[in-house]
């Protein structure tokens, strides 16, 4: 008698703590849902406004993306210029942050003293924190005069200052991945190296680079990622004129620049062609996280 | 054992506060309606008058128990809301058109909106002619040489396609967003466009009175400077009226006393107060 008490109050607490269990999954599934949810929220949004225009209004998408005149309120819709500046921009951050950024990395990894390394990473890191507004407040009260008066142009901003702004922004992502990709490549190729009576930099951009490559290709990605959605900063220095960029001095309005100036008065066909412009620059971000996961796919081989 | 009275606590904390939210919202809904009485005035139109119109409702609806709605969707459509009778009053920041105003819309004036030309303090160009402005803002005219300034590229700075500003703008200047030159910079909002133009001597933009300070230089229009004054008397052309229109013999009681009111000593000083220009 008292055994069969016994069990069924061992029974009773297993089914308590099997509820619990259950309920506590269903918690984490309900958390983990929400992100998926909110991607599939999003993307489902742009793309019904943004594809309403050409599924149901008869608008070209083919015009859409290489027309050149953006006229809303005369009801043109190209992005040909904005499509342009972007790459541009984009391009031309990675030329001037790439190095800057994979040295900064090298440095730390490899070169700076322990002590040298806490100072600046910290100070890295910090850089990444700096809300995107602000970097083009100090674009718009530095970058763009100083360029304005280097140059003897008669605005300051432009394509360049734009690709100053971002190189300067996509630093703390370049030099954090590739730091970490650098320092996980093992200490036994650098003495390996050393031992064949290879100097340091030798071995560093003979050895150590080499090995960490899909890491540091990543953190390239990453930083692109960032130059090419990055709006706020942008906005302010860019100049926003609706031309396609020949020389670094034009002014340029990129396709998150343009969504966020004109979101605001934006209404109809006007409003969904900005979701459009949306859909553009999401296929960008789309094809740069594919091309991640190709990299990251090749490094675990 | 604990743990699950918790659970169950807080599901039923959960529910109760899910009662409680809907209960507070279907209050506010029942106040709204009882606050009504039938006397709620549907307003909407013009962008630029609405802040104006949602500041006056505000102040009115402290002395009176008028429940004012304002929906601010743009001039033309609020002006066609007014004659439908979607609307009780439509907000225009333009004139109306003929076609409009044959359909038997009354207007009334509430208050004035100027737009000044600007450039930076250095530049030597204080007078320009209508015709003149246009030249600058459609790529014609490309050095202040031309206008009688220093030999330097004129660099154009323009508010975003549909703002309320730019649409005026353009409308009295008379020349279309096609026509706007495309190398232009583009700015949006007013303080954008006065601190780009304060920190670019080559630039020219266009602003609201309201924004007007020592760090940017005005122009004058066919000689006529840009004050409230000249804007009353219909001698700077640069300017808008701000339009409250309704639909002959539509207007309710309600309606009469909010207009009354803006039109009231103590209406015209908010709307000087928000940046517009009085009537009187």
């Amino acid at each position: 008698m008292s055994i069969q008490t016994n069990s069924v109050e061992i029974g009773k607490a297993n089914k308590r703590k099997y509820f619990l269990e259950k309920v506590s999954s269903r918690v984490f599934l309900i958390c983990a849902l929400l992100s998926v949810i909110s991607l599939l929220l999003i993307i489902g949004f742009v793309f019904y406004k943004g594809s309403h225009p050409f599924l149901v209004e008869g608008y070209s998408f083919i015009d859409f993306i290489f027309g050149t005149d953006w006229v809303p309120s005369e009801d043109k819709f190209g992005i040909f210029p904005m499509i342009v500046a972007s790459i541009f921009a984009t391009i031309g951050a990675l030329i001037i942050g790439v190095p800057v950024g994979l040295f900064t990395a090298i440095f730390l990894a490899e070169i700076a003293s322990k002590r040298l390394a806490k100072i600046i990473s910290p100070a890295i890191q910090l850089l990444a924190g700096i809300p995107s507004v602000l970097y083009g407040v100090f674009g718009l009260a530095i970058i763009v005069p100083f360029l304005q008066n280097t140059f003897g142009l008669a605005k300051g901003q432009s394509l360049l200052a734009v690709i100053l702004v971002l190189a300067i922004m996509m630093l703390p992502t370049i030099v954090t991945v590739a730091e970490t990709a650098i320092r996980a490549v093992p200490n036994t190729y650098r003495e390996g190296s050393l031992a064949l009576g290879v100097s340091q930099i030798g071995t560093i951009f003979k050895v150590v680079v080499p090995a960490a490559k899909s890491g540091i290709m990543t953190a390239i990605v990453l930083g692109l990622g960032r130059a090419i959605g990055e709006t706020m900063a942008v906005i302010l220095v860019a100049g926003n004129s609706l031309i396609v960029p020949t020389s670094l001095t034009d002014s340029v309005r990129p396709l998150t620049t343009n969504i966020a100036l004109e979101m605001g008065y934006a209404a109809g066909t006007h409003q969904e062609m900005l979701f459009a412009t949306g859909i553009v620059l999401f296929s960008f971000i789309l094809i740069l996280n594919f091309v991640l996961a190709k990299i990251s796919a090749k490094g675990g081989n | 054992m604990n743990i699950l009275t918790k659970v169950k606590m807080g599901l039923l904390m959960f529910s109760l506060l899910a009662l409680l939210s809907s209960c507070s919202s279907n209050g506010d809904s029942s106040t709204q309606a009882s606050g009504n009485n039938g006397s709620t005035i549907a307003i909407s139109g013009s962008t630029s008058v609405g802040p104006l119109a949602e500041k006056l409702a505000a102040k009115y609806s402290e002395q009176d128990n008028a429940n004012i709605e304002i929906n601010q969707i743009g001039s033309s459509a609020g002006i066609t809301n007014a004659i439908n009778g979607v609307s009780e009053i439509g907000m225009s920041s333009r004139d109306l058109k003929e076609e409009e105003q044959a359909s038997g819309l009354q207007e009334v004036v509430i208050a004035y909106d100027g737009i000044v030309v600007v450039t930076h303090p250095t530049n030597q160009v204080k007078n320009l002619t209508l015709e003149q402005v246009k030249q600058i803002f459609t790529g014609e005219v490309t050095n202040w040489k031309e206008l009688g300034g220093d030999d330097m590229e004129i660099v154009v700075v323009s508010r975003e396609d549909g703002s309320g500003s730019r649409d005026a703008f353009q409308e009295i200047v008379d020349y279309s967003s096609g026509e706007l030159v495309k190398s232009s910079i583009i700015a949006s909002g007013n303080g954008n466009i006065k601190t780009t133009v304060a920190n670019n001597k080559h630039a020219v933009g266009f602003i609201s009175f309201e924004y007007i300070d020592e760090t940017i230089s005005t122009i004058d229009i066919n000689g006529v400077k840009a004050t409230a004054e000249n804007v009353l008397e219909q001698n700077y052309k640069l300017s808008r009226p701000f339009l409250f229109v309704y639909k002959e013999g539509k207007l309710t009681d309600a309606g009469q006393n909010f207009i009354d009111f803006i039109l009231s000593e103590d209406g015209q000083r908010i709307a000087a107060e928000a940046g517009a220009i009085p009537v009187k």
